[in-house]
């Protein structure tokens, strides 16, 4: 075996902490290893060629890479091994950068004896990599897309027209969603309908799109290019195709009730149009306040209908149907002013919000105010924002805006209106803003910078208090107003969660979904063939909205263009000599990708997710996954753990989704930890064996820790259950063999906790030294009986 | 003439004492003045609550302890459940407080009060004054 | 049922009104409201400085009490103490809290403490407001000999039951706990916006001037929203609200008086007990003018 090893200085980055030469030696005596190089830059066209041509003369079969993390140019050098003619699995990288020369820059000697063993570790795993390929699905052109709302439709239209058969599904009985509701958008002040209203008409125009209102994704199951979808569609009573809009219907209807879309401000009857630009536009029976589907408990809007359009004999269809890639843009919730009590919403009439003030200007300017909201008018922002009290910390990003735009069309509608806009930082980063919060001062709106306290109402005016300081003044103001409104933000829509759970879409801790990388993929997710458009992944204003839906549209095209999809070889897979037939690992596969064939378990590679759960149940050694083999995994513990010396040893299995990329974090956060840890890589915690746990303390490890993903992040949500299995297990071994269980340590954290991660690092270390080493004697016995110790008698 | 404030070290050392003693990221604050409109004592005080943080964290010892407001503060926590960043600023109106009293200058002196003030207090409002405003 | 009780220092003092009514209602609802043996004063006010230890050592020792209670079988396997006074309230339990959460600094209290045995961090503290809710506002209707149904009342709540968030009994910004009692009583409550705001607390001692005026500020909201007579359940906010309109009526001539009462002597005079357990002639401002108005005294 021939490894070509390679040292990168990084420009510096590395080279200014790890003293490259002492690395360089200590590499070139290993065992495999054809030679040691280092390089300034080893990304560089430069240091690719350098890599290239050695591939080629020496005849190199395999590549170690000590540099930057994997997550950043992993991609780069596995495209250059293909360029090469070998298999892109036949390289690892060690990550002397992030893990040691930004954590340890405090203590270059340490930070140096921690690159060398990465190095050694990784050397250590590709003796043991295989020329894998990749493996490859085919994919087709047609796609789900989840709400119709601006995104939902701007994602439709685009992939549409570029020849993709698209469902779109919308659980209201128009598309439109929010944009439909507003009167104008900022800072352009184009009336928000007339510019809606077209782009909704083109969709059932358009013969590539499937247009699935009223209807609610019931069930997701497949992968990328055969993903299985269910549809339940509700009956609207009323036959889109036959509906003139005539509205004699809603004349006749008994039953009144309050208008959601009009901000509860006014009524609409158990039948109605949902709005004047409703797509499909037809009348909707809402059956929750119906009378009865049934001509002798009221029946008049049946007889009354000229257009025969009403059918009281429809019931839920379920709709079946496959697509190849997913777009999520179920969009936002406003937030329920009523969660801030002190602000007295839905208890003080004259106390409204953003959304209500919109139907009031969208109203007047028809001429037929929803609302009386007199001259002087107060505005309060962040109400639901930037507010840790109710558990969203962020900025809702449009508030602002629309403050100022409400403003401006107020003062535009009666010049002598009294504005003021209670406010704790004006944000106005977008095209255009700057000066249209500028315009808003210049109209005369006042700006006074400090968050309203509390609202009182004047008992006999109904008129009500604000009381604020104004934090520039230092003064206190207390004074009555004829309206307050509250610029309420935005949350994600309610039904995120469940959609969250159908496509095992991990959520940021704002409770948004989580992008696949903040920078260079916003708009993919960790599962492939699935994207977010709109505000479901983040708060945004509408430019932002339609420029994401696009994104999406693309990404997706650029996906089923392909005609072909390509992913890591990240499979389990049987050893059909060792398995004896037993079937526990059957059981025990969440996705069901485990079978037997004939006498031995097989591994259906399309359902296999690589979590690697499996592995802990078979007894036989049988199971294993590949890229992260248990021999590739036992040899890089070896690496860690052996050669220790006097030092304590904290080893660290890092899952790839969220703590190794956290490790990443704390480099370039420059965030300290403890030299003496080393982390290895691992698909998910639950990858890691009682076997493989065991290992390490018998081969010298002071104390282990399992870093993973939260369960309701996780792709794997079976993960942390199986891990504290396993872990529980190791325990009582432990506790057996009178070693102390508090050595090892499995929880979960999230990738921005830099903090918390040096501190776990920190306390694994200090115990490590406080217990000091496990005597050798109690290490040998670890790995005695170890099939009886972690699966009973049965099986031995 | 407007005031000039130095930024000095000792200015960040006494930001770092109040925010030792008072538990409380005093850097946090956005300075949204929610703590100034919620307080009830508010017409009594010399310097706003928000002041009384920005204040801190530029270190203006001076100014602050020998303020009314850390005094006037009846420790009512309105600020407490408002604050958007879940400061406490009961606690760093007690820690300036602190910082006083810690050097025997006690606020209150029981021979010096009232004789039918005293009858006339219940215990309760006796012991909550000599907690607060004793070293 | 038998409860450990913490009475503090007011309840036996200025205010045996509060108490003596408050255990007279809880024996009416079948609940026993056992004196701690030995305690003493709690503090009364929470200590906020983190480096401050030693103010704690008070209401842990309390709380210790009550595990000596249970192990001297005056309770039976009741953990619970209960307390009348708001500011007890809130002072025992942020003490109880940071040190159930605090393995490091329990330790350390419980090293301090020499003749005490060790703080297990296993006692509730809750408030007598609680007790009855959990005892259901059913059965304190069935109780009812005389409906408040003839009073306009406004509830107050102050600071300490309801703030900070972890220990309060209720929503801090929206509370109903005791407008639900008093419907319960059979009484017309007013709308309050005040309800939260503070009376200024130990303020009263060195500024009685601000005291009045935010009691001033206070109760003339209430009136506003005609309440006839305002109920606390903090003896501080009592004597403020109470007391010190005196000072009010001197500043504003046009202030007229407003009862303030302890939610107990209206509970008792609500479940029909004698007039001298409710102990209206101890509070400062008389409520007995308006009650006999009402008619709720004729029997006498």
């Amino acid at each position: 075996m021939r490894i070509g090893v390679y040292v990168c200085h990084c420009g510096g980055n590395i080279s200014e902490v790890v003293n490259i030469d002492e690395v360089l030696n200590s590499l070139k005596n290993e065992h495999d290893v054809a030679f040691v190089k280092d390089h300034e830059h080893l990304c560089s066209k430069e240091g690719q060629e350098i890599i290239f041509n050695d591939i080629q003369e020496y005849k190199l079969d395999k590549i170690t890479i000590a540099a930057c993390s994997p997550q950043f140019q992993g991609p780069t050098f596995k495209t250059l091994m293909e360029r090469a003619g070998l298999s892109p699995y036949l390289m690892e990288m060690a990550n002397i950068r992030e893990q040691s020369a930004w954590v340890h820059y405090d203590d270059h000697k340490k930070a140096t004896d921690k690159a060398k063993e990465l190095t050694k570790m990784a050397i250590a795993k590709v003796r043991y990599n295989e020329p894998l390929s990749k493996y490859s699905i085919d994919i087709g052109k047609r796609t789900l897309i989840i709400g119709a709302g601006i995104a939902g439709i701007q994602a439709a239209l685009d992939l549409a027209d570029s020849g993709i058969k698209v469902y779109l599904v919308e659980k209201d009985p128009s598309i439109g969603g929010h944009m439909a509701q507003l009167s104008r958008t900022f800072p352009t002040e184009d009336c928000s309908a007339c510019i809606l209203s077209p782009k909704m008409a083109d969709v059932p125009e358009n013969p590539n799109i499937e247009l699935l209102t009223y209807g609610e994704i019931k069930d997701v199951s497949g992968y990328l290019g055969n993903f299985h979808i269910t549809v339940n569609r509700k009956p609207t009573y009323v036959d889109a195709e036959k509906c003139t809009a005539c509205g004699d219907c809603a004349d006749v209807c008994p039953v009144e009730l309050l208008n959601e879309y009009d901000g509860n401000l006014a009524t609409r009857k158990a039948i109605y149009l949902p709005t004047k630009i409703a797509v499909p536009h037809s009348y909707v029976l809402d059956t929750e306040h119906c009378l009865g589907l049934n001509p002798l408990a009221c029946g008049k809007c049946q007889e009354v209908c000229k257009a025969d359009a009403i059918n009281y004999d429809l019931y839920e269809e379920e709709i079946e149907f496959d697509v190849d890639t997913i777009i999520v843009a179920t969009g936002f919730e406003l937030f329920d002013a009523k969660e801030k009590p002190e602000y007295g919403f839905g208890k003080f009439k004259n106390v409204i919000d953003g959304m209500q003030m919109e139907r009031i200007i969208v109203s007047s300017a028809e001429g037929n105010p929803l609302k009386d909201i007199g001259k002087k008018i107060a505005y309060i922002q962040c109400i639901g924002s930037r507010d840790k009290q109710i558990g969203r910390p962020y900025c809702s990003r449009i508030c602002c805006m629309y403050a100022i735009k409400q403003a401006n069309l107020l003062k535009k509608g009666m010049p002598d209106r009294d504005i003021y806009i209670f406010y704790i930082d004006i944000r106005a980063f977008g095209k255009g803003f700057e000066e249209y919060y500028n315009t808003a001062q210049e109209n005369g709106v006042k700006f006074i910078r400090g968050k309203v306290a509390e609202l009182m109402e004047n008992p006999d005016t109904g008129k009500i208090i604000v009381k604020a300081e104004d934090t520039l003044n230092r003064q206190m103001i207390e004074t009555e107003f004829d309206t307050v409104v509250l610029s309420v933000g935005i949350g994600p829509s309610k039904t995120t969660e469940n959609i969250s759970n159908m496509l095992k879409l991990a959520r940021s801790s704002d409770g948004f979904l989580q992008e696949a990388h903040p920078k260079f993929k916003p708009v993919d997710t960790l599962v492939p063939g699935i994207f977010l458009a709109g505000t479901i992944q983040g708060p945004k204003d509408i430019p932002d909205t339609v420029s994401q839906a696009s994104g999406s549209a693309a990404r997706a095209i650029r996906l089923m263009n392909q005609g072909e999809y390509f992913f890591d070889p990240l499979l389990a897979f049987v050893d059909e000599e060792k398995c004896d037939g037993c079937g526990l690992c059957v059981d025990h596969c969440p996705y069901n990708a485990i079978s037997m064939a004939g006498k031995t378990a097989e591994v259906n590679t399309a359902f296999c997710s690589g979590c690697g759960s499996c592995i802990s149940y078979c007894p036989k050694d049988a199971l294993d996954l590949h890229l992260y083999t248990n021999k590739q995994l036992l040899e890089q513990i070896k690496e860690a753990v052996i050669n220790k010396g006097d030092e304590p040893r904290v080893l660290v299995f890092a899952d790839d989704m969220t703590a190794y990329r956290l490790a990443d974090n704390v480099g370039n956060a420059k965030g300290i930890y403890s030299p003496y840890s080393r982390i290895i890589k691992v698909p998910s915690s639950c990858r890691v064996t009682p076997k493989l746990l065991l290992q390490a303390f018998h081969y010298g490890a002071d104390s282990v820790l399992i870093l993973g993903t939260e369960t309701k992040s996780s792709p794997y949500p079976h993960c942390q259950e199986e891990i504290e299995r396993s872990v529980k297990i190791v325990h009582n071994i432990l506790k057996e063999n009178e070693i102390s269980d508090k050595r090892l340590f499995n929880t979960t954290i999230v990738t921005v906790m830099i903090k918390k991660f040096s501190g776990i690092i920190n306390t694994y270390t200090d115990l490590a030294k406080t217990l000091g080493p496990i005597p050798l004697e109690k290490r040998e016995k670890l790995l005695k009986d170890l099939g009886k110790k972690i699966f009973g008698g049965s099986h031995e | 003439m407007s005031k000039m404030i130095d930024l000095s070290k000792e200015a960040d050392e006494f930001l770092k004492k109040i925010e030792e003693l008072s538990g409380e990221k005093i850097t946090s604050c956005i300075q949204c003045g929610i703590c100034s409109g919620s307080c009830p004592m508010i017409n009594e005080m010399d310097l706003t609550p928000a002041q009384i943080m920005l204040m801190t964290l530029l270190g203006q010892k001076e100014e602050l302890l020998k303020s009314k407001s850390i005094w006037i503060c009846a420790s009512c926590y309105t600020c407490t459940v408002r604050c958007p960043r879940e400061l406490d600023l009961s606690k760093v109106a007690e820690a300036l407080r602190q910082v006083k009293l810690r050097l025997s200058i006690d606020r209150i002196d029981i021979n010096k009060m009232d004789k039918a003030d005293l009858e006339e207090l219940p215990p309760i409002a006796l012991v909550s004054a000599f907690r607060k405003f004793t070293g | 049922m038998k409860i450990p009780y913490y009475p503090g220092c007011t309840l036996k003092t200025k205010a045996k009104n509060f108490e003596r009514s408050s255990i007279a209602v809880a024996e009416m609802l079948g609940v026993e409201l056992v004196e701690l043996p030995k305690w003493n004063c709690c503090g009364v006010v929470h200590s906020l400085t983190s480096d401050d230890l030693i103010h704690h050592l008070a209401p842990i020792r309390n709380l210790v009490r009550v595990q000596e209670m249970n192990e001297e079988k005056l309770v039976e396997d009741e953990f619970r103490l209960v307390t009348l006074c708001s500011m007890c309230y809130n002072t025992l339990k942020r003490s109880n809290l940071r040190f159930i959460e605090n393995y490091e600094e329990r330790e350390k209290i419980n090293s301090i403490m020499e003749r005490e045995e060790d703080y297990k961090g296993n006692v509730k503290v809750v408030h007598f407001l609680e007790i009855l809710r959990d005892i259901g506002y059913d059965k304190i209707s069935d109780k009812i000999k005389k409906p408040l149904d003839k009073l306009k009342i406004a509830v107050y709540y102050g600071c300490n039951l309801l703030r900070p968030k972890e220990v309060g009994i209720d929503d801090p910004e929206n509370p109903d706990i005791l407008e639900t009692l008093f419907e319960s009583l059979g009484a017309e409550v007013t709308l309050f916006p005040y309800k939260k705001m503070c009376c200024g607390s130990y303020q009263t001692v060195l500024d009685k001037e601000s005291v009045a005026d935010l009691t001033y500020n206070i109760l003339s909201n209430a009136k506003e929203h005609h309440a006839e007579i305002v109920v606390t359940s903090c003896p501080l906010c009592a004597f403020n609200l109470d007391n010190r309109q005196e000072i009010v009526r001197s500043k504003h001539s046009e202030f007229k008086a407003i009862p303030v009462v302890y939610f107990s002597q209206l509970m008792a005079l609500a479940f029909g007990l004698n007039i001298e357990i409710c102990g209206f002639d101890s509070n400062y401002i008389s409520a007995l003018p308006l009650l006999k108005k009402k008619g709720y005294l004729k029997n006498k």
